[in-house]
């Protein structure tokens, strides 16, 4: 069971007055995306999203950190890259498809998406760098989008690939690429159609920066960040287990399901604690014991049932 | 070749003591950064890496000391000892940083680290190394240790490469600025190699053009 904790921080508090008044102006853009590109100011635009019963009680990580401290290899290896040079980066108009073994395939636009019922949902981020953020995400069930699909009875697992753009994006040009493009993510359908499991088009009140994944990307909270596929413009079911990207990097090193276990280390470094990142540099954040599931093992713990977690990391 | 500006004599020891304190800048403006929290992010990391890079950085400059000398005749042998004790002073901070502010003290997960996984293993080889290299970087030591302190601090090639080496290990994707560190500190060693034959053939026989300056 979830617990009910009332929103210690609605958006519209969180959110700058000008920001949150030019929402009028971004809905207008959003609409008009098709025909028109809307001024930049539109893109950081205020969102508003009901509250929902997903609150973390630990404090949130500030934006700044939120937004200025990536993992994003379409835009540079750096942490700091994404945020630098994701600008040019033009996430309107946007559509995903969804298709593979479904009945209705669909091609989402991105006014569809922000037209779904948007909820505010805080949740833990564990990276597989062993760091973590507490987020306000603002987004919407991946199983009400999977549900307008019709998804197969043979579906069983669902991937994901992020956008290929190698104008906008530098990391998908030039001599040295670190990754294969696109990225690509997968999920099994029961991890994909969890309650927990989220597309997100916000944070922090606003639509998604660049630099997090605009506009699109899965928030699956009790799995390491690199699930967390961002520039989503293709869902596809499938009855096979899909190829991931980091996995096809270094499969010693990350496995296909990559939930938060501090039982399993990763071959370089432990994952029993996590360095929370927070306010005021070295004396600020702090070094705590990363969770089974990342805290969420009530919720989902029950989808491993049987499983060896060690062999399955 | 154009040939620098000789300094003089008089500024040797007071461009030394320059270099300490320039060297020490980005270990000073990065601390500070991180204790007021404008380092975003992962502030301890990035601190760390920091710490880390330059190390390395330093290591590399009293690689080059040499082939500077081999190749262009300039003579900066009196900066190697400064560049080299920075280099140490670096990575004993790099490991500090490591040890107290990412891993609060906690000497079991420190150790463990230490054991089973290779990149800090190599790491941690090549800081122990650099200690006696550090003692003994002093005149009274050189005196004392006669031509051992040369074989001695000959340990300076395998530590360079195992600095390199524990920043390409530590990266979850090898990419350009990994190469380039490993280039440089091959091209440094393999140098070694080469350079007394090299050097045989610039003084060789008489009309043979002259590098440098002599």
């Amino acid at each position: 069971m979830v617990a009910y904790h009332p929103p210690k921080i609605p958006p519209h508090e969180i959110t700058p007055e000008h920001l949150f008044l030019n929402r009028r102006g971004f809905l207008a853009a959003a609409a008009g995306s098709m025909l028109l590109t809307p001024p930049a100011a539109a893109l950081a635009a205020g969102l508003t999203a009901s509250p929902s019963q997903f609150k973390v009680d630990e404090p949130l990580t500030p934006e700044k950190d939120v937004t200025n401290y990536n993992n994003f290899y379409e835009f540079g290896m750096g942490k700091g890259d994404p945020a630098a040079i994701g600008g040019d980066f033009k996430p309107q108009p946007w559509s995903i498809k969804v298709g593979g073994m479904v009945g209705k395939p669909k091609e989402f636009g991105l006014e569809d998406l922000l037209a779904m019922p948007l909820e505010e949902r805080t949740y833990r981020m564990r990276c597989v760098e062993a760091w973590s953020m507490v987020i306000p995400w603002i987004g919407f069930p991946l199983a009400s989008l999977l549900d307008k699909v019709e998804p197969l009875g043979s579906a069983k697992y669902v991937a994901f690939e992020t956008v290929v753009r190698p104008e906008q994006m530098p990391g998908q040009s030039g001599y040295f690429q670190p990754l294969p493009w696109p990225y690509v993510e997968g999920l099994r359908l029961d991890e994909a159609r969890h309650p927990l499991t989220i597309l997100a088009v916000g944070l922090y009140g606003k639509t998604l920066p660049n630099q997090n994944g605009a506009p699109v990307r899965l928030v699956v909270p009790w799995k390491y960040g690199f699930k967390g596929i961002k520039s989503i413009v293709k869902i596809t079911l499938t009855d096979k287990q899909p190829p991931t990207t980091w996995n096809l990097s270094a499969p010693n090193e990350y496995g296909f399901y990559a939930n938060v276990n501090p039982a399993v280390d990763h071959p370089r470094w432990s994952q029993a604690t996590e360095n929370r990142i927070g306010e005021g540099g070295f004396f600020g954040g702090s070094r705590r014991d990363t969770l089974p599931f990342n805290g969420y093992g009530e919720e989902v713990a029950s989808l491993y049932a049987g499983m060896d977690l060690a062999a399955n990391f | 070749m154009v040939a620098l500006p000789t300094l003089p004599r008089r500024y040797h020891g007071a461009s030394v003591w320059a270099l300490y304190a320039l060297g020490l800048i980005p270990a000073a403006s990065g601390f500070y950064l991180g204790a007021t929290g404008q380092l975003p992010g992962n502030a301890i990391k990035e601190f760390e890496h920091l710490l880390g890079i330059w190390a390395l950085r330093f290591l590399i400059a009293t690689l080059c000391i040499t082939p500077i000398r081999d190749l262009f005749g300039i003579n900066w042998i009196r900066y190697r000892r400064a560049l080299g004790l920075l280099a140490f002073w670096y990575v004993v901070m790099h490991f500090s940083t490591y040890m107290i502010l990412d891993k609060y003290l906690d000497f079991r997960t420190i150790i463990a680290d230490i054991a089973k996984r290779p990149f800090i293993t190599i790491g941690m080889a090549g800081f122990v190394m650099l200690i006696p290299l550090a003692l003994t970087s002093n005149n009274w030591s050189i005196r004392k240790l006669g031509p051992r302190w040369n074989k001695l601090h000959k340990l300076v090639y395998v530590i360079a490469a195992a600095g390199a080496l524990h920043f390409a290990m530590s990266v979850k994707v090898v990419g350009p600025e990994q190469m380039i560190y490993i280039a440089l500190v091959t091209a440094l060693l393999v140098w070694r190699l080469f350079r007394t034959r090299f050097n045989q053939w610039r003084r060789g026989p008489a009309g043979r053009p002259h590098l440098g300056r002599a």
